[in-house]
């Protein structure tokens, strides 16, 4: 066995070990610069530059005036939370500072401890009021019928918010019956609630929806965009970085572009790599093997 | 009889479903408030019924000695999360069923799921090699897809204009060739469902 079939055959394990060791470096660094370097900005700076599909999202936010409502579908569990929580925090942080009123709900199980998450802390570093800048309706099953049902008036699917007070008794809720007197929505997710949110949501009452998605979900979601069915996306970890960058709120998305970034960069050369050790082997059997794999 | 009730149901419902989306008024609206009521309802008798399957399932592996510790987390978690859940006040601040969400919960997935960077390393490893024509394309599309994230200045600003493109105009037109299948097929079905045609959903042809 020449040195081309023994990297074409490498134990799966020396790629785990070179990952787990790629992902370490910007932990390490951080540890080292805070404990023994003693800096105060201990993140690796990664530079941003937002793309034009999120920076559609955050000049709808930003074109919304005080008192204007917005709706936040936080439909992702703790699995996906790493990717979709740093945009979340950015839109959340992002309308607050511009007294935007936000209307939340979850369409996912495990949703209300994420929204519950964001809420308790972003509203108290703003000074919000629930129920009067903002509100949890909370979580209900059956994506379609929901946000059909919210569309006739959010009082049918959410007679009472999450912490048990009927909506009518909620100050924010004034005026608001449906997606009609909403400025928009920005549904945030990790599964296919977001196909409902098109099909059911854009397509039957026509708001203007923006996405915000994991990475590996961008490429299905882009042909939306141009068909105006979405007003933007924001995709993944470098989107939320994107539009941590925008908002000027440096939070986790940049903190996670480190890692990111070196870990798509091992992944980069192991392909290379193994590419040469590919040719490397087809070279001295002087055939071609067939098919894609 | 036993066949054509349940014809005749879904045959009507469906009829009217399809007809009340394109007449707007308050009629039709309430036709349609009301049988999003009742998937409700029937959705939530189906909920009982899941519960006592998986509570008696676990509950029988008790019995079994390598299976055991398991079903007991698993009804210990069910009847914890539930008890922690009954009284509203404590879904908000620091309740014992925000600290299992936020403390058991959420650490268990975000594990769960990260471990998935190590597998997608190893699969690029093995699957990204240029066999055939089809392959090296498949290879060159997911190098510059990843190579996006490479922060190299102006290569990195003329590889996002290349993957802006990739995402917008071939990816575009694949999904959207997919979706219109899948669109006609949905519709077939449904309409073939409604016609009485298709009755594999009764349990028998």
């Amino acid at each position: 066995m020449n040195i081309f079939e023994k990297i074409m055959k490498v134990d799966r394990r020396w790629v785990y070990l070179a990952i787990g060791l790629a992902v370490s470096i910007p932990a390490v660094y951080e540890l080292v610069a805070t404990y023994i370097l003693k800096k105060e900005n201990t993140t690796i700076n990664i530079p941003i530059t937002p793309s034009p599909e999120v920076k559609k999202v955050y000049d709808f936010v930003e074109s919304m005036k005080p008192g204007e409502h917005l709706f936040i579908c936080v439909d992702y569990d703790p699995s996906s939370m790493a990717e979709l929580n740093p945009m979340t925090t950015a839109i959340v942080n992002q309308a607050f500072a511009k007294d935007i009123k936000i209307i939340f709900v979850t369409l996912s199980q495990f949703g209300p401890g994420l929204v519950e998450q964001i809420t308790s802390s972003l509203a108290a570093a703003h000074n919000k009021v629930r129920g009067e800048d903002y509100a949890f309706l909370g979580y209900r099953p059956y994506p379609a019928i929901t946000i059909l049902a919210m569309g006739v008036d959010f009082r049918v699917p959410f007679p009472e918010d999450y912490y048990g007070t009927p909506l009518d008794s909620l100050p924010i809720m004034d005026g608001i019956k449906n997606f009609n007197n909403l400025k928009g929505v920005i549904e945030l997710t990790s599964g296919n609630t977001a196909d409902f949110w098109i099909t059911y949501g854009n397509g039957r009452y026509g708001f203007p929806l923006a996405l915000g998605i994991t990475g590996v979900m961008s490429a299905n979601y882009y042909q939306y965009l141009s068909s105006d069915q979405l007003l933007g996306i924001i995709p993944g970890v470098k989107g939320a970085a994107e539009y941590e960058e925008l908002v000027g709120f440096p939070g986790d998305g940049k903190a996670q572009m480190a890692y990111q970034v070196i870990a798509h960069a091992v992944i980069l050369v192991f392909i290379i790599i193994s590419n040469i050790a590919f040719f490397g082997t087809r070279k001295r059997k002087g055939g071609m093997e067939g098919g894609a794999q | 009889m036993k066949r054509e009730i349940p014809i005749l149901i879904v045959g009507i419902t469906g009829f009217a479903m399809l007809i009340q989306y394109f007449i707007p008024t308050d009629w039709s609206e309430t036709i349609f408030t009301k049988s999003q009521d009742w998937i409700i309802i029937i959705g939530i008798l189906s909920m009982p019924l899941g519960i006592w399957s998986l509570v008696k399932a676990n509950v029988n592996k008790l019995k079994d000695p390598n299976e055991w510790f398991y079903s007991a987390v698993l009804l210990l978690g069910f009847l914890i999360m539930i008890v922690t859940c009954l009284n509203g006040e404590n879904l908000s601040g620091n309740s014992i069923f925000n600290n299992i969400f936020n403390y058991v919960l959420v650490p268990i997935q975000s594990t769960i799921f990260s471990l998935l960077a190590f597998f997608i390393a190893s699969a690029a490893y093995r699957a990204f090699r240029a066999r055939s024509i089809l392959a090296t394309i498949l290879l060159i599309t997911a190098f510059l897809v990843m190579f996006r994230f490479m922060p190299l200045g102006p290569v990195s600003t003329i590889n996002a204009k290349i993957v802006s493109w990739i995402l917008q105009v071939p990816n575009m037109a694949a999904n959207r060739a997919i979706m219109m299948g899948i669109g006609l097929g949905a519709t077939a079905t449904a309409m073939k469902i409604i016609l009485g045609v298709e009755r594999t959903y009764m349990g028998h042809d």
